[in-house]
């Protein structure tokens, strides 16, 4: 069986990680989840510098850690590259050096590993800052130069740690596509680890949300986007979700309270709704169309790109985007009480 | 607060200042000159650099060890390192003679099996002011360890690089400011040992009389001579002190 085949079973004081995970060549998996789910000790195991507890890893059939049959392989007998999150370019060598320091230690003569290096700066379009230090470098540089360094020893598997994370807006942008062609080139196996859902969705073919060590969600970026699973997800993509058992149109809400709904549905189900949906008023509005109706106090509000993003403590607790005149014309500040309406027509139902 | 410091400072300058006031400049090219004085100023520069390497050779693994090792009794080991470094340096000198010394705990073997006898030797100098100076590396380089992220040497892993490779090419690379000050510092330290030297090495002229000797016999004969290989000793403290300015005068280490 070719590309990664895992189960990343690590158990430390107070945390468990239990993370099956089976990458396909050429494939690009993203794991996203909060700080502390458990994502970077995985890439870390992965790479071999986190021995397992429990479960396997095994690269292209063949097992690089096996904590059952007392396989380890270490880091540096691994056919991998990594990219860290601060990428940890050598600060006393060169750019070209830290290229060829992979080669070099992997038994390739220095002008030779000098020859590879020189042609993957070119590749990534940094030939003419070869000679300079990584304090010369700009971020877009260094992390340029962190995955030609990666990808210089043609590994079969290839780590990402929060790739773009250390990046200003801006660069991030043209460093992300960049990368979603170098990784679309890659025909290794390819892990990243992010908490950003954009570059979970821009860079990769499927997003493995991780959280407290589980898997909690798997599937197509545009999949995860529609129909998020957990809280965490749903905050991600930008969306309301509520859980509760389904009857027909109607939803019993976990916690209290009725949801009308889309479409029917039956037994335990996943309600989704973007907060742009979600409508706020003073006084309660009059009995119409089939729409959901909440009372509540506004918790916080905060500026989301053109429109404020109201939080309601209400039951179920929801977002609502409103814009700043609305605002304004409703008086709202955080304490105000107000009614939340949504129609039925913009939920989402789906299986839990 | 400024008049107190000033006070600590003249406390601390005022010394050296006596000394070059009362240099007998005119006399000193003849003094320079003498056989004895120029003797043990290349014994002291030769066995005070033979000491730091030692102190290198040894003394950067055991830093390594209680840095990054996972060893068990680690606090213990590096107490026991400062240890030469809170005896009074007439103890070390005691302890390696019992030790090393002819009828020492290793010194009978030595003698016995090897005809090796270390006391009253050039190498015994060495042994001393290696002795003496080692905790100063092994603190300097531990410290610059400790705060070099470690994160270096798992990316050279990912790389492909060995344990050693890693050591050579990154790790000592990344702490070559704090090797610098600890050797800097190790040299300093050997080149003015008394104690340890004189009780374990003795002091022979020519074999085990290094400069800091040699002040303190000629202070008895010949006072000038004293004054004169004082401030020899101290322009080379001075030009060691010199190779630090970067690290600490100007404040804040790397």
């Amino acid at each position: 069986m070719t590309g990664l085949h895992a189960r990343v079973g690590v158990e430390r004081p107070g945390f468990t990680l239990d993370l099956p995970l089976d990458v396909a060549p050429g494939e690009v998996v993203a794991l996203l989840g909060p700080n502390g789910a458990g994502k970077t000790t995985t890439l870390r195991a992965l790479a071999g510098l986190v021995s397992l507890t429990a479960g396997i890893v095994e690269l292209d059939g063949v097992p690089l850690d096996d904590p059952a049959r007392d396989v380890f392989v270490r880091a540096e007998d691994r056919p991998l590259g990594m990219v860290f999150q601060d990428y940890l370019l050598f600060p006393h060598l060169t750019a070209l050096e830290n290229v060829a320091f992979g080669p070099r230690a992997r038994g390739t003569a220095r002008s030779a590993a000098r020859d590879q290096a020189r042609a993957w700066l070119a590749r990534v379009g940094l030939a003419e800052v070869a000679s300079a230090h990584p304090s010369a470098l700009s971020g877009g540089q260094a992390q340029r130069v962190a995955l030609a360094r990666a990808l210089v020893t043609e590994p079969r598997l290839l780590l990402l740690d929060e790739p773009l994370a250390a990046l200003d807006a801006v660069t991030r942008l043209a460093v992300r596509s960049d990368l979603r062609r170098h990784l679309t080139e890659f025909a290794g196996t390819t892990v990243l680890v992010t908490h950003d859902p954009v570059d979970a969705m821009v860079l990769a073919d499927r997003i493995v949300v991780v959280e407290d060590g589980r898997v909690v969600q798997e599937g197509a970026p545009a999949d995860v986007a529609r129909a998020p699973r957990t809280e965490y997800v749903a905050r991600l993509v930008g969306l309301n979700l509520v859980r509760g058992t389904a009857h027909g149109t109607t939803v019993r809400i976990d916690g209290g309270g009725v949801l009308h709904v889309s479409g029917p549905a039956e037994g335990e189900v996943l309600v989704a709704f973007a907060p742009s949906a979600v409508a706020l008023h003073r006084e309660r509005p009059t009995a119409g169309s089939p729409r959901n109706t909440w009372e509540g106090r506004i918790g916080g509000m905060e500026q989301h790109a053109d429109v404020i993003r109201v939080s309601v403590d209400s039951q179920p607790p929801v977002l609502a985007d409103v814009t700043t005149a609305a605002v304004a014309d409703l008086d709202l500040t955080p304490g105000s009480r107000v009614y939340a309406t949504l129609k039925a027509t913009e939920t989402q139902v789906y299986p839990a | 607060m400024l008049v107190p410091a000033l006070v600590g400072l003249a406390f601390l300058v005022l010394p050296v200042v006596a000394v070059l006031l009362r240099t007998p400049w005119a006399a000193l090219p003849h003094q320079l000159a003498r056989s004895e004085v120029l003797e043990s100023l290349r014994l002291s520069l030769v066995s005070a650099t033979l000491a730091t390497t030692l102190c290198l050779l040894l003394g950067v693994p055991l830093a390594w060890v209680l840095a990054r090792s996972e060893l068990r009794g680690r606090g213990l080991v590096r107490a026991l390192v400062t240890v030469p470094l809170v005896l009074p340096p007439v103890v070390d000198g005691v302890a390696l003679l019992l030790l090393l010394g002819r009828r020492g705990v290793l010194g009978q073997y030595l003698d016995a099996w090897f005809g090796i006898s270390l006391p009253f030797s050039t190498a015994a100098v060495v042994i001393a002011e290696a002795f003496v100076a080692m905790p100063f590396l092994v603190i300097s380089v531990e410290g610059a360890l400790r705060a070099a992220d470690r994160r270096y040497d798992d990316a050279a892993a990912t790389l492909g690089a060995s344990r050693w490779l890693t050591f050579r090419r990154v790790t000592l690379p990344l702490v070559a400011p704090g090797v610098a000050a600890g050797a800097a510092l190790s040299f300093a330290r050997a080149l003015g040992e008394f104690g340890a030297t004189i009780t374990f090495a003795g002091s022979f002229p020519g074999v085990t009389r290094t400069m800091p000797l040699s002040v303190y016999l000629a202070l008895e004969t010949d006072p000038d001579a004293a004054v004169v290989l004082s401030v020899v000793l101290l322009v080379v403290s001075v030009l060691v002190l010199a190779t630090l300015r970067g690290r600490w005068l100007s404040g804040v280490p790397r």
